[in-house]
């Protein structure tokens, strides 16, 4: 019976090992093979890192700006992830703490818009944009930040769940306007909510694609995504250039991860009850 | 009580933004597409009413039927492992004795924030049959002799597709997962326990009728995300004969590769119209059995 147990146990810990494994040596092999010179890495199995990094990394960079591509999406992605949880907290504070007539249904018209299909308005938004002649700008990008339902939805429950009525009431009878209780009270203590919402927001702006690849022409104004994709196409027969260009696109989230997937598991589990 | 009524006008402008927000960049270009769909335009001139003829030739079009079928088929091929793969491991990481759930949580989880692009440009690298490591690593072990042309064979393609999308997403169903059993309370299994019931049992019996309410969710929203598949497949490319072109990948070339943008148009309201139907078909065949 004793070892029964155990024999279950150990198989357990080598199923979970075996599928960590696969989920690892993709990013082990792109590390490795960006070490080597194409003939290697066309001809044998490596397993070692090689001596080519340097090598492989001038040919892209000397073709490619891909540490411009890099700046870029950090400044979208943080640009948008302010607005983008500046206005869901504004938004989520409003359908929680005011009682102003047709709150359910426009509260249900937010959620409603989740349904919709992201890529249903792609062409008419292209069109829009150019008309308006923000078509190689980043307002596109940004402006899409102003209206996230999912957003509203989390900070919504939070204010309901942690903010109590009483705090705001305090804050009126100190003399507080309306303004400046939310930007002094209540977005202080949405804390916890706002962490979730930026991580999300911030992930999905850097990986976001579409969007970037039809809004800017300029190759010097283009997210890191578009760029990865260039590179496939630019650099089609060498790989070493090609894998130190993925290299540079995950081993910055591989950072991230490393330092946030606490939050970032809390967050995913919490978002899946809520939902 | 007066002043209560004054500042519930508040409310009204701290929603605004959004409402701004998707009336001018959500909805507007929704409209306007709809419009394009009705019309014939190159992107130069201007548009030219031309009524349901851009639909006409959508329900004529054997391609884009195509590109349905393709992507319900990577759709199927990839969530199916994924959920029984998330299922699976999230019961082990549920066990108590497991040490290292930390650990395993955050390896499972992390394919799931890198960007799919780049995914789609590492995993057709290690695919390329001359050159790529996959082929490699079968030849040195020695289950093939030649290296195998995955993307030359239509269901291989699939397969590599679909089994890109499920290494990705399985770790944020197990998240769920996760979450869901630790919804369930601790004295249900208490009780089973002390009646006699086995492991097996408890799963089958206990557990599962209690997490379908999840996994129905992640099925639910996973054919929302599953029809509109298109960053790592566009990589990965078309496949044999249009074997992995997803919808979204057919929308994306009529508009901005072949600047057809009023068929795009509608071919982005025939997907729309494909995506609705099989969330309408989901939720009422999961209703149905409830």
């Amino acid at each position: 019976m004793r070892s029964g147990y155990t024999h279950t146990k150990a198989l357990l810990y080598l199923l979970l090992a075996a599928v960590s494994f696969v989920c690892l040596v993709p990013f082990y092999s792109m590390l490795i093979t960006s070490t080597h010179a194409n003939s290697e890495i066309a001809s044998k199995l490596l397993l070692w890192p090689g001596t080519e990094l340097a090598n492989n990394y001038n040919r892209l960079v000397g073709s490619v700006n891909i540490w411009r591509g890099f700046a870029n999406t950090v400044f979208i992605s943080v640009t948008a992830t302010i607005l983008n949880v500046y206005f869901a907290a504004l938004a989520g504070f409003g359908f929680s703490k005011y009682r102003f007539r047709y709150r359910n249904f426009l509260f249900l018209f937010v959620l409603g818009t989740m349904m919709i299909p992201g890529q249903l308005g792609i062409i008419g938004f292209y069109k829009v944009m150019s008309m308006l002649q923000l078509t190689d700008t980043y307002w596109p990008l940004l402006l899409q930040s102003l209206y996230n339902a999912f957003g509203i939805f989390l900070m919504r429950q939070f204010a309901d769940a942690s903010i109590p009525d009483e705090i705001i009431e305090s804050g009126r009878i100190d003399g507080c306007g309306e303004w400046r209780i939310f930007h002094r009270i209540v977005l202080p203590l949405m804390g916890p909510a706002i962490a979730t919402l930026a991580i999300f927001s911030f992930i999905g702006k850097w990986n976001d694609f579409l969007t970037p690849m039809i809004i800017l022409f300029d190759n010097d104004k283009q997210t890191l995504p578009v760029m990865i994709a260039s590179v496939k196409s630019a650099f089609s027969s060498d790989f070493g250039a090609q894998y130190v260009g993925i290299a540079i696109s995950v081993i910055p989230l591989l950072v991230f991860f490393a330092l946030m997937s606490k939050q970032i598991i809390s967050g995913v589990a919490a978002g899946a009850v809520k939902g | 009580m007066n002043t209560k009524i004054n500042k519930s006008f508040y409310g009204y402008i701290f929603i605004a933004p959004f409402f701004i927000g998707f009336l001018l960049i959500g909805l507007a270009p929704i409209l306007y597409t709809f419009y394009l769909s009705l019309t014939k335009w190159d992107g130069f001139s201007d548009p030219v009413y031309v009524g349901a003829a851009n639909y006409t030739r959508l329900i004529h079009d054997s391609f884009f039927f195509q590109t349905i079928g393709s992507t319900l088929i990577i759709w199927i091929m990839s969530i199916v492992p994924q959920i029984l793969l998330a299922l699976g491991l999230a019961l082990i990481l549920n066990e108590r004795f497991i040490r290292g759930k930390h650990f395993f949580r955050a390896v499972f989880y992390f394919p799931h924030i890198v960007t799919p692009v780049t995914l789609g440009v590492l995993f057709s690298l290690m695919f390329d049959w001359q050159t790529g490591s996959i082929n490699k690593v079968l030849m040195n072990i020695g289950l093939v002799n030649d290296p195998v042309n995955w993307f030359n064979n239509p269901w291989w393609s699939r397969i590599i597709v679909a089994g890109v999308i499920c290494w990705q997403y399985f770790g944020f169903n197990l998240i769920i997962f996760i979450a869901g059993l630790q919804g369930i309370s601790k004295e249900v299994y208490e009780a089973a326990e002390v009646d006699g019931a086995t492991k097996p049992i408890i799963i089958r019996r206990i557990i599962l009728p209690l997490l379908r309410p999840v996994m129905l969710f992640t099925f639910i929203t996973s054919v929302i995300g599953g029809l509109q598949l298109f960053d790592a497949p566009l990589m990965l490319g078309d496949g044999p004969g249009n074997s992995t072109r997803t919808m979204i990948m057919y929308l994306y070339e009529t508009a901005f590769k072949n600047f057809d943008y009023s068929y795009g148009s509608a071919v982005a309201y025939g997907i729309f119209v494909v995506v609705m139907f099989f969330t309408a078909i989901t939720t009422l065949a999961t209703r149905t059995k409830e």
